[in-house]
């Protein structure tokens, strides 16, 4: 047992450094530092950055555009990117629908679409929540009906994050309303542009924009955007939301959270000293150090076990790995309201815009308020327990 | 990186497991209990199967393990609830020879921990110190070329047995200086050596010391007897962190223990285990004994450290998780079983118990949480 990095971990995680150093756009580090809004275009042009160096799908196998790196290298540049910070590669293509497209999807769909997502020709965004189906997702209603050459898809999907920017959906729709509700489901993959779709914003208590409902109206697909098979769309999505192992407690996310608490702190008076020495303000910011220090290791154990016993299938130690670095994420976000106090308050009307009207402290109220969602959205803290409870625990 | 334990870290696990299961099961450490508060043929067996040479360098007839191989045995101990004195004597009694003790002491005493025929008790709580290593009023004057030691000392587990008492005395300066602070080995049946023995609340067994001008000779100081401080920090780190993995073990155990009763017990017709509220309240059980056992590892990894500061860092950090991931796993536990719970009968009583004063012994997790926090912490 060592629980140190190896000597070419290390290098390696200094060649990401120097890499982020040079590449990262400052305006971006900034705003991701304050927790400002970023434009889609200095996402995408970042991650094309990423993916020209052929980091932009890593983790992915070699023959699909991956770099071969172990689960720790991985754990190691997502890490780094989430320290530095920088936008991570985004999830919807890279994490989720990539992998299930790879594993299951056939040779026409794993060539044209794995580089597109690759480059973020494509961006693409989830369809599996509907108003109906939150946690019970298996009760989903929006449907698909085979008619010649076309699936016609009915119904609706909702928290859709970031369907204003997107260019495919990935959507679980109804084919079979006879069979069990897990087993008549297929998965589809959709072009956003199709006549009949209608994405509509939906505001979040932070002010901002970021999901959305998405409506289908006879939408008509080509049956070959058909994902495997017919009516095994449910265990894709098992296979989907399982898969995301390495990072999913956002360890980096955190630490750089912290740091930033930190000097924050550091520079904000109470009691007419700073505030980072308040014994009992430093006393929660220990123990939230210890949590995190825990939860990194716990993940650590997850990514170095996989490396060593290959990752066949879904962990369902992600589930601990989720409940906890939501939790961590949230309480960083506590604690930066703490340190602000009285001038959380300020309301920036207009976060979307680029002009900087506003000091960006406007930002750590709407940043704790729409971290909530953490304990929410991929599978509830309660839904993580009970995969717990039923898969580890056995009961 | 590497979580996974060695070829020859497997078979010292499997041959502890394989001991405890053969002679360890809750009837038969009751009896080990209630006859002289711990067993000597266990002791034996422990010796036989090289556990009490662990950590001992080969040239001290050893075995020169490190601090996994601790951890490996001290979550074994924590399963099965074990009294032994392990800890006093081979981890406290065995980190002050290893890292302090003179040739002389080494030869005087290493050989005869390893056979099991002596064991160690470690006199250094007093009255007012609370957890704090240098707060020491027990004093030890020079007298010729040996030393006078007076002073009272309290819960020292083994304290009536061992053969040999780790005793931390004053040599100079005031009650909390953090020089002037010494170290020596006495024989525990010195004159002048009072004791008050009794059970502790887990079923170990301790004893209140008094020290009326115990004599001692020029060989009983390990280390330097004017500041011996930073060897005491760094056998009790090695201490809290065995105990975490102590902690480790028994948080482990009484889990699967509440899982089984929860898929046994019925109520309303059904396993209790299917109710939701309680399936939730298993869950969270898991996600802080892992969270703990991430924290032991890094203490054990933390203990061999050449910077202190690092060590009592990581350390520190570690008993605040093992703490609070003990209190509630005892507690749901406990909870859990319902009635049952409550019982001297039941076992899952006993690990509550055990881990609640593991919490208490070198620090709980409120002391060890100011270091963390005066420090610069982990990030």
């Amino acid at each position: 047992m060592d629980l140190a990095f190896t000597k070419e971990e290390q290098e390696f995680r200094e060649e990401i450094r120097r890499f982020l150093r040079s590449n990262v756009p400052p305006q971006l580090r900034r705003k991701m530092i304050e927790g400002r809004h970023t434009s889609k275009d200095e996402l995408v042009t970042w991650w094309r950055i990423l993916n020209k160096k052929g980091w932009g799908v890593s983790h992915w196998p070699r023959e699909y555009g991956g770099t071969g790196w172990t689960p720790v290298q991985n754990y190691i540049f997502k890490e780094e990117l989430q320290m530095f910070p920088a936008p991570t590669p985004l999830a919807f293509g890279v994490n989720m629908v990539g992998p299930v497209i790879y594993t299951f999807g056939n040779e026409a769909q794993k060539k044209y679409h794995l580089p597109r997502i690759a480059n973020v020709d494509d961006w693409w965004c989830q369809g599996f929540s509907e108003p109906g189906a939150g946690s019970d997702l298996a009760s989903l209603k929006t449907n698909a009906k085979r008619k010649g050459d076309k699936w016609i898809i009915n119904g609706q999907k909702t928290w859709t994050t970031l369907a204003q920017y997107a260019d495919m959906i990935f959507c679980l729709c109804r084919t079979d309303r006879t069979a069990k509700k897990q087993t008549g489901i297929s998965f589809l993959l959709v072009d956003l542009k199709t006549k009949g779709i209608t994405v509509r914003p939906i505001q979040t208590i932070d002010g901002g924009h970021e999901i959305n409902e998405v409506f289908f109206d006879d939408v008509e697909v080509p049956v070959e955007n058909l994902l495997g098979e017919e009516n095994k769309g449910w265990d894709y999505a098992k296979f989907l939301l399982g898969n995301e192992r390495a990072g999913i407690a956002r360890v980096g996310v955190s630490k750089e959270r912290i740091r930033f608490i930190k000097t924050l702190a550091s520079n904000v008076e109470s009691c007419g000293r700073p505030m980072i020495d308040d014994p009992s303000f430093r006393e929660k910011l220990a123990t939230c150090e210890i949590e995190l220090k825990a939860l990194e290791l716990t993940q650590l154990r997850v990514v170095a076990n996989e490396g060593k016993h290959g990752k066949d299938k879904p962990n369902p130690a992600s589930s601990m790995l989720k409940i906890k670095g939501s939790e961590i994420q949230q309480i960083t976000t506590e604690l930066l309201m703490e340190v602000i106090g009285p001038f959380a308050a300020p309301y920036d009307e207009h976060p979307d815009s680029s002009v900087e009207s506003m000091e960006w402290t406007a930002q750590i109220a709407p940043s704790y308020f729409n971290n909530r969602k953490l304990s929410i959205y991929g599978g509830s803290d309660e839904i993580q327990r009970n995969i717990i409870a039923k898969i580890v625990l056995g009961l | 990186m590497e979580f996974e334990l060695s070829e020859e870290q497997r078979l010292l696990k499997e041959s502890v497991d394989g001991l405890l299961t053969e002679a360890y099961d809750f009837e038969q450490r009751k009896k080990y209990m209630k006859k002289a508060s711990w067993s000597k043929a266990i002791w034996g067996h422990l010796a036989a199967q090289g556990l009490l040479g662990l950590p001992f360098v080969e040239s001290d007839g050893g075995f020169g393990a490190g601090a996994v191989e601790i951890m490996i045995v001290m979550e074994a101990f924590g399963r099965a609830l074990v009294l032994e004195p392990y800890l006093a004597t081979v981890v406290i009694g065995g980190g002050f020879l290893r890292h302090g003790g003179s040739t002389g002491q080494k030869t005087g005493h290493i050989p005869s921990i390893i056979d099991g025929s002596k064991t160690f008790a470690f006199a250094q709580l007093e009255k007012n110190s609370r957890y704090d290593l240098h707060d020491v009023t027990t004093s030890a004057k020079r007298k010729g070329k040996g030393w006078v030691i007076d002073g009272e000392k309290f819960v020292v587990i083994n304290g009536e047995n061992a053969d040999t008492l780790v005793v931390t005395a004053r040599t100079n300066g005031e009650r909390r200086d953090r020089s002037g602070i010494g170290v020596f080995l006495v024989p525990a049946d010195a004159k002048g050596i009072f004791k008050n023995a009794y059970p502790v609340q887990d079923g170990l067994h301790a004893a209140d010391l008094t020290f009326t001008g115990v004599e001692v000779g020029p060989d009983a100081a390990v280390g330097d007897p004017e500041n011996a401080l930073p060897l005491i920090e760094r056998v009790v780190d090695e201490a809290r962190t065995a105990l975490c993995a102590e902690a480790v073990g028994a948080m482990d155990e009484s889990l699967k223990t509440t899982v089984e009763y929860l898929k046994t017990r019925k109520q309303f017709g059904v396993t209790i285990g299917s109710f939701q509220s309680l399936q939730h309240r298993a869950a969270n059980m898991l996600v802080a004994l892992e969270q703990a056992r991430s924290m032991s590892m890094f203490a054990t990894m933390a203990i061999e450290s050449e910077d202190p500061a690092e060590r009592a860092n990581a350390v520190a950090a570690a008993k605040v998780q093992i703490s609070r991931s003990g209190k509630f796993i005892g507690q749901q536990s406990i909870q859990l079983h319902g009635g049952i719970g409550m019982t001297m009968e039941a076992k899952i009583g006993h690990y509550f118990k055990r881990l609640t004063m593991i919490e208490n012994t070198f620090g709980d997790a409120e002391y060890h949480l100011r270091r963390v926090s005066e420090s610069d912490a982990l990030i």
